[in-house]
């Protein structure tokens, strides 16, 4: 649906996107990520056609952006970081004027109608737009980009400066727009990212340095896939018991939680998945298990990683993406090798 | 371009700019009227050409937000991604300033009615006059349209169009001052009054029409690159 090659955008002297290339599926929701300045909006903005660039290929729908960007435009709902609201006008004055705006052949009072309930501002339609709340206004914004139902919506920070039950119904919406939408959603707020979207685009310094699921990321950024467990036990006792485990390749204590209880870190053989035996091994030892988690990222946690140094190559080395052919390089300590082939198929999407 | 001429229109009376143009426009109207009236003159030909005095000082205010505010707020992102040429969008924004600086004139319309029914008037002359403001305002509504387009700021916007209003229209004044003789030639002859008040002499001047006309595309063009360029910047 939307094919973006080696796209690079200087300002001045300023390289801002630097050689970008991704590709979304028709219905898929993305997720930008990146910490300010990395570059988000600006690649929004290519897309949206309301930048140009300085080098590369965007295509909307197999339409090329600068070839024909009547037709791209008329495919692509967009809400800037910043809702661009005429705030001399009213809701409903402002929505029809984007109506007509795209030249949008739904009939037009109900076509409006119903986006104004679906984002819930069907109880301000007659208000000054220049009167309204933040939150509202970011919802007028949102309704302007659903003008026209187009297929791809492109949400730059949707939720900014909403309040926790809006943020919660903006989410909502975007999950049930996600049905039959393709989505790109920007955002600092990792949790939504989570929440709504099913791939993660990490963008810093105009590079993307991961293209991956959430999950994906989690598991390739917790170096060995441990397992953390609390068991009420004998701590000397019960690492010589989980240490006979088949598979398991080290166990740690990790001290006294609660009373009597003790956390263990187990570390897995690589491609091994020792939770079964490890339950059973403590459920015949006759001790409790008050509780058996994977030792994983959030997605909080991935992002800072991979985003602190600031230095994009180490971002790469640690998801195991050589630098230099972007092939996928020697598996570091603990990782194992299902990963690796997963990173394999996603070096298309991820270029050095 | 019809989405954005509305949505402009209706702007000007959404903000008392729209209304303090007219109230100006009317007024002077009303006075050059009652003037040119109490001297038994039946020609409003010359009450049309007088107030290009005030049009010089309405246009940069017609003007200076055209596009300037769009900027500023961050509007434009919402035309520039929406599928609209910027030629339509620069062309809805011009006629409906236009349009706004055409009605400041319709009270001229019933003023040469009712000196017509009471004397015999040269309507053909009085229609040829006001052809020549309604050029006029083309010619500087476009140029204030780019100066708009290029800063962020009305005020800023405002001023330098006064500026090159006074000198577009008055540069004849200074040609005296020009020694060279063909430069000085140039000047009195390009002076946006020098082709107004051709009009105003009962004959449909095509090549001040002409004049008038390039101009104005000339600088709706530059509007649209200006425009343009921004997306490359």
């Amino acid at each position: 649906m939307i094919e973006v090659k080696s796209l690079s955008k200087k300002y001045g002297s300023y390289l801002a996107v630097d050689d970008v290339s991704f590709s979304i599926k028709k219905g898929e929701v993305i997720g930008f990520l990146g910490p300010n300045g990395a570059g988000k909006s600006t690649i929004m903005n290519i897309i949206t056609g309301y930048l140009s660039f300085t080098k590369g290929n965007v295509s909307v729908d197999g339409i090329d952006i600068i070839e024909n960007p009547e037709a791209a435009k008329k495919r692509i709902g967009y809400l800037p970081e910043i809702p661009p609201l005429y705030v001399d006008m009213k809701v409903k004055e402002y929505l029809y004027f984007i109506y007509d705006l795209k030249k949008v052949k739904f009939p037009k009072v109900a076509h409006i109608g119903e986006i104004m309930r679906l984002v819930k501002i069907d109880d301000v339609g007659n208000r000054l737009i220049k009167n309204l709340s933040k939150g509202y206004r970011q919802r007028v914004g949102f309704a302007g980009a659903l003008v026209g139902n187009p297929d791809v919506l492109i949400l730059d920070e949707p939720t900014v400066g909403l309040d926790p039950k809006q943020i919660i119904e903006i989410r909502d919406l975007i999950k049930k727009l996600g049905r039959n939408h393709t989505i790109i959603l920007s955002s600092h707020i990792l949790s939504e990212i989570q929440a709504v979207c099913e791939r993660v685009i990490i963008i810093n310094k105009g590079q993307i340095i991961a293209d991956d699921t959430p999950d994906d990321l989690a598991k390739k950024l917790s170096y060995d896939n441990s397992l953390i467990a609390r068991i009420v036990c004998d701590e000397e006792d019960m690492l010589k018991a989980l240490s006979s485990v088949t598979g398991v390749k080290s166990v740690v204590s990790l001290g006294k939680k609660e009373n009597g209880a003790y956390d263990f870190s187990i570390t897995p053989m690589e491609d091994t998945d020792v939770r079964a035996a490890v339950y059973e091994k403590v459920n015949r030892s006759g001790k409790t298990m008050l509780s058996f988690s994977s030792d994983t990222v959030s997605l909080e946690q991935i992002f800072l990683r991979l985003t602190e140094s600031g230095d994009n190559d180490e971002a790469r080395r640690m998801l195991g993406i050589d630098t230099d052919s972007g092939q996928a390089s020697e598996a570091e300590p603990g990782e194992t090798v299902s990963e690796e082939s997963e990173e394999k198929e996603n070096d298309s999407s991820i270029q050095a | 371009m019809t989405a954005v001429f509305k949505r402009e229109f209706k702007a000007y009376f959404r903000t008392p700019i729209g209304y303090i143009v007219l109230a100006a426009y009317f007024l002077f109207l009303g006075i050059y009227f009652s003037l040119i009236y109490s001297y038994g003159s039946p020609d409003l030909s010359s009450l049309l050409l007088a107030m290009s005095v005030v049009v010089t000082f309405t246009v940069p205010v017609i003007t200076m937000r055209l596009m300037s505010e769009d900027r500023r707020q961050k509007v434009d992102q919402v035309l520039l991604t929406s599928p609209v040429k910027l030629s339509g969008i620069v062309l809805g924004k011009f006629f409906a300033a236009l349009c706004v600086y055409a009605i400041g004139f319709a009270p001229a319309i019933i003023f040469e009615m009712i000196v017509a029914s009471y004397v015999s008037v040269n309507i053909l002359g009085f229609v040829y006059s006001f052809f020549g403001m309604l050029l006029l305002g083309a010619a500087l509504i476009s140029i204030g349209m780019l100066i708009s387009s290029l800063t962020e700021s009305p005020v800023i916007s405002a001023i330098l169009t006064l500026v090159v209003n006074i000198l577009v229209l008055y540069m004849s004044s200074f040609s005296s001052m020009v020694k060279i003789s063909w430069i000085s030639a140039v000047i009195s002859k390009a002076a946006f009054i020098s082709a107004v008040e051709s009009f105003g002499k009962n004959v449909f001047s095509i090549p001040d029409t002409v004049y008038f006309l390039s101009i104005t595309a000339a600088f709706l063009f530059l509007c649209v690159r200006s425009l343009e360029k921004r997306r490359w910047a």
